[in-house]
């Protein structure tokens, strides 16, 4: 095994080592700092609560996810196409970007009925930007000699865009693919918190705050543990993505030699 | 009747820098000529108008056989990193709407042609500078141009694949004789390969003298380091020396 995979695994053996013997020799009590023991008890006692949980939360990243790439690759599209688009609508995503979404969060939850919907419309704000410039650079760094040949054989606008800007903007795409991997589900646990939504239908952002009100402090860190695996696979199921469309040709993803 | 008419082809840049003042030249079907000219002299311009990839400040590009099927050959392979050897060669007759079957064999033949039997599937990171050069030669030529627009090829590689390049070109071009225009700033390279030199002053760049290279056909290494070849080289020289001056 390679000293990538041993070197963190070991640190983190003996952080959690570290830490469950302060607990104890400490006598830390389990409403201020369960150890890591007692958390994955805990995870495993409460899996019928936190599960459900989990995938509502992942189902309301994904779907805004998949909406980041939709309109980011749209909008990012219609931008190379005009430059009048761009010029105009540019400053505005960046503002929807820069706006910290815990703040507008109250407002689209209290203007959207569906508690879901507008939830959707958060992690999504907080997710297209990194899609949309990714792309959009993408788009325009395109060989120009590449671009001098398609036109020397006469190539349709839209055959250039298909066959040689779109390529040419992949690896930029799946670049802040990944970004927006884990800011959609920062946007969903942030959305929830504001939205507070109890009920059947409640992610793990609200497992979190309703286990904060009743000191289940263990269970709030099973919770904790549960978010960040999940940012974790995302990052890495995105990346494997990534790594099997980009291995043939970029440099990304070339072994080193 | 010539291939091309240059007719006093002016190029000024947006930037205000004039490429190009009142450049004139004939192109003949056929034959292998040779822009000689130091950096910066507006050789590639030249190309560019040509390939009417541009169009001139001034001056007019005439086609009194009509226009041909263009290849054009950059100083880079420019290949699609993203697709095949067989994909790239392919390209110009994809975007012409040959039918999938038709253009891959035609690509295979093309390959085939730059000696690359074997590299269909290689992707343009798996090749040696060389061989993307070769597989840029066989996109140029898939269409079977009647004009081959080179621009400084061979510039970025090595002497020794440079060497094979240059007598695998001729080679090439003594097989079907389509009309070669290749710009250099090699002095030995546009001596070895060509019929006729045109000189060009530096920027703003025009037309400052022409050679005639009788040396025959086939020119083989022995053409390369013999007593003819090192005088002409030295006439050429001179002839670039003078037009970089004044």
């Amino acid at each position: 095994m390679s000293a990538r995979i041993v070197a963190p695994v070991l640190m983190g053996l003996v952080m959690l080592a570290l830490w469950e013997g302060l607990v104890r020799a400490m006598a830390i009590p389990p409403y201020i700092l369960p150890g890591p023991i007692l958390v994955t008890k805990t995870l495993i006692s409460d899996w019928g609560t936190l599960w459900p949980a989990l995938l509502v939360t992942l189902r309301i990243t994904l779907e805004a996810l998949l909406a980041a790439v939709v309109v980011g690759i749209l909008l990012a599209l219609l931008f190379s196409l005009s430059r009048w688009i761009e010029l105009s609508l540019f400053p505005y995503a960046i503002i929807l970007q820069v706006t910290p979404i815990v703040a507008i969060a109250p407002l689209i939850i209290a203007w959207v009925d569906d508690v879901n919907v507008s939830l959707l419309i958060c992690a999504w704000l907080v997710a297209f930007f990194p899609i949309l410039s990714n792309t959009v650079l993408g788009l325009r760094s395109v060989d120009r000699n590449l671009l001098d040949l398609f036109e020397l054989y006469g190539a349709s606008r839209w055959r250039t865009l298909l066959d040689l800007r779109l390529p040419a903007a992949l690896p930029y795409f799946l670049g802040g693919l990944r970004i927006s991997g884990g800011l959609a589900l920062i946007g969903a646990v942030v959305a929830e918190f504001v939205a507070g939504s109890g009920g059947r239908e409640s992610g793990l952002a609200y497992r979190i705050l309703e286990s904060g009100y009743q000191l289940k402090i263990p269970r709030m860190f099973a919770a904790l543990v549960l978010i960040s695996a999940a940012g974790i696979a995302i990052y890495l199921l995105l990346s494997l993505v990534s790594h099997l469309l980009l291995r043939r040709w970029h440099e990304s993803a070339l072994k080193d030699e | 009747m010539p291939l091309v008419r240059v007719r006093d082809v002016s190029q000024v840049f947006a930037n205000g820098v004039r490429a190009l003042d009142g450049a004139s030249l004939d192109i003949e079907a056929g034959e292998f000529l040779s822009v000689l000219g130091p950096s910066g002299c507006g050789k590639s311009t030249l190309l560019r108008l040509i390939a009417g990839l541009a169009v001139p400040t001034a001056g007019t590009i005439d086609w009194p056989q009509g226009r041909p099927d263009l290849g054009f050959v950059f100083q880079e392979p420019t290949l699609m990193p993203w697709t095949t050897a067989l994909a790239n060669v392919a390209l110009p007759l994809k975007l012409r709407g040959v039918v999938r079957s038709e253009r891959e064999a035609r690509a295979a033949d093309a390959l085939a042609g730059v000696g690359l039997v074997g590299f269909e599937k290689s992707y343009p990171r798996e090749l040696s500078g060389g061989m993307k050069m070769r597989v840029s030669i066989a996109r140029a030529l898939v269409t079977a141009p009647k004009l081959l627009l080179m621009d400084e090829p061979f510039a970025a590689l090595d002497e020794i694949t440079r060497r094979q390049l240059n007598t695998d070109l001729l080679e090439l071009w003594q097989r079907t004789r389509f009309t070669v225009v290749f710009v250099t700033h090699s002095v030995f390279e546009s001596v070895f390969l060509s019929q006729r030199i045109v000189v060009m002053s530096a920027r703003p760049g025009r037309m400052r003298s022409e050679l005639a290279i009788s040396a025959p056909y086939p020119r083989s290494e022995a053409f390369g380091t013999s007593a003819d070849y090192a005088a002409l080289c030295r006439l050429t020289s001179a002839r670039l020396s003078e037009a970089t001056v004044a």
